[in-house]
């Protein structure tokens, strides 16, 4: 934690090869480039399950309003499905929160102030992480007789 | 180089790409705040169908729908947004047609949101209005 507090260049977007600026700056090395690679990685597989998701449970074959508890119960019989909520319940997670540490880092500089904020964030996402992964594996719909 | 007036009068100096930044991270905080929500809320299925058909009554309200097309929309756009990066970053070559990408990735936008907004505005405008569209 105590490294994340050293200072890098805020993330200003970076200059391409006529002088546009375009994302942040790639990062020298070390933790943040590894974590400025990890966006670029997620991103590409999120661009399959969060878009796909959404456009799933969202805006195809009735949206939102078909889904209820028998439906969940259907959908989740499928190992398929399971792991594919799973998978992007961490990628979201991960990615969400890292994007907000690297928000943070732009905009919260006093160290003490931005070393709470991002603490705060981490013990959200993995609550919220925990809880996700205990729900998708353990759910059994079997315990409600009748329900779906 | 003379000054260009975008230079002076904007936050981020006016780069091309300076909107669609600032859109990238809008977006970006937007989806996850509305993702710490969204666990919890799936979560309670774990707690039976009572509780969890109760908690979902909540997405078929039509003001709420109104905030899933924002959200929609947010993801949407944050994704391919984010391929142009992805694009500038790895082939920085491409940076070169900056401007052309920049429209042709919100037109790609935009072009999705068009049947996307017709299939979900119509559900919004039949909750809200009693319509039978």
């Amino acid at each position: 934690m105590a490294v994340e507090a050293a200072e890098r260049p805020p993330s200003t977007p970076s200059r391409g090869a006529l002088g546009h600026r375009t994302g942040r700056v790639r990062p020298a090395g070390g933790l943040e480039l590894w974590s400025w690679l990890f966006m670029r990685i997620s991103g590409v597989v999120l661009l399959f399950l969060a878009v796909g998701h959404v456009l799933i449970m969202h805006v195809f074959d009735g949206g939102v309003s078909r889904v209820n508890f028998g439906f969940v119960a259907l959908r989740w019989q499928s190992p398929f499905w399971r792991t594919w909520d799973w998978a992007l319940l961490v990628l979201a997670l991960l990615h969400g929160i890292n994007g907000l540490r690297v928000i943070v880092q732009d905009y919260v500089k006093w160290p003490s102030a931005r070393f709470a904020v991002n603490m705060l964030f981490y013990v959200v996402g993995f609550s919220l992480f925990a809880l996700g992964t205990v729900i998708v594996f353990t759910f059994d719909p079997r315990r409600w007789p009748g329900a779906s | 180089m003379a000054k260009r007036k975008t230079d002076v009068g904007t936050l981020y100096k006016g780069s091309p790409g300076q909107w669609s930044w600032i859109a990238h991270r809008i977006t970006g905080v937007a989806i996850i705040l509305f993702l710490f929500a969204h666990v919890v809320d799936t979560a309670v299925v774990g707690w039976g169908p009572t509780a969890y058909d109760r908690v979902v009554a909540v997405y078929h309200n039509w003001g709420v729908r109104l905030l899933e097309l924002g959200l929609v929309a947010a993801v949407l756009y944050h994704a391919i947004n984010g391929v142009k990066i992805m694009l500038f970053d790895f082939w920085p070559g491409t940076t070169r047609y900056m401007k052309q990408l920049s429209i042709g990735s919100t037109g790609l936008f935009l072009l999705a949101m068009v049947p996307i907004t017709w299939i979900m505005g119509r559900d919004i405008l039949n909750l809200s209005l009693g319509w039978n569209l």
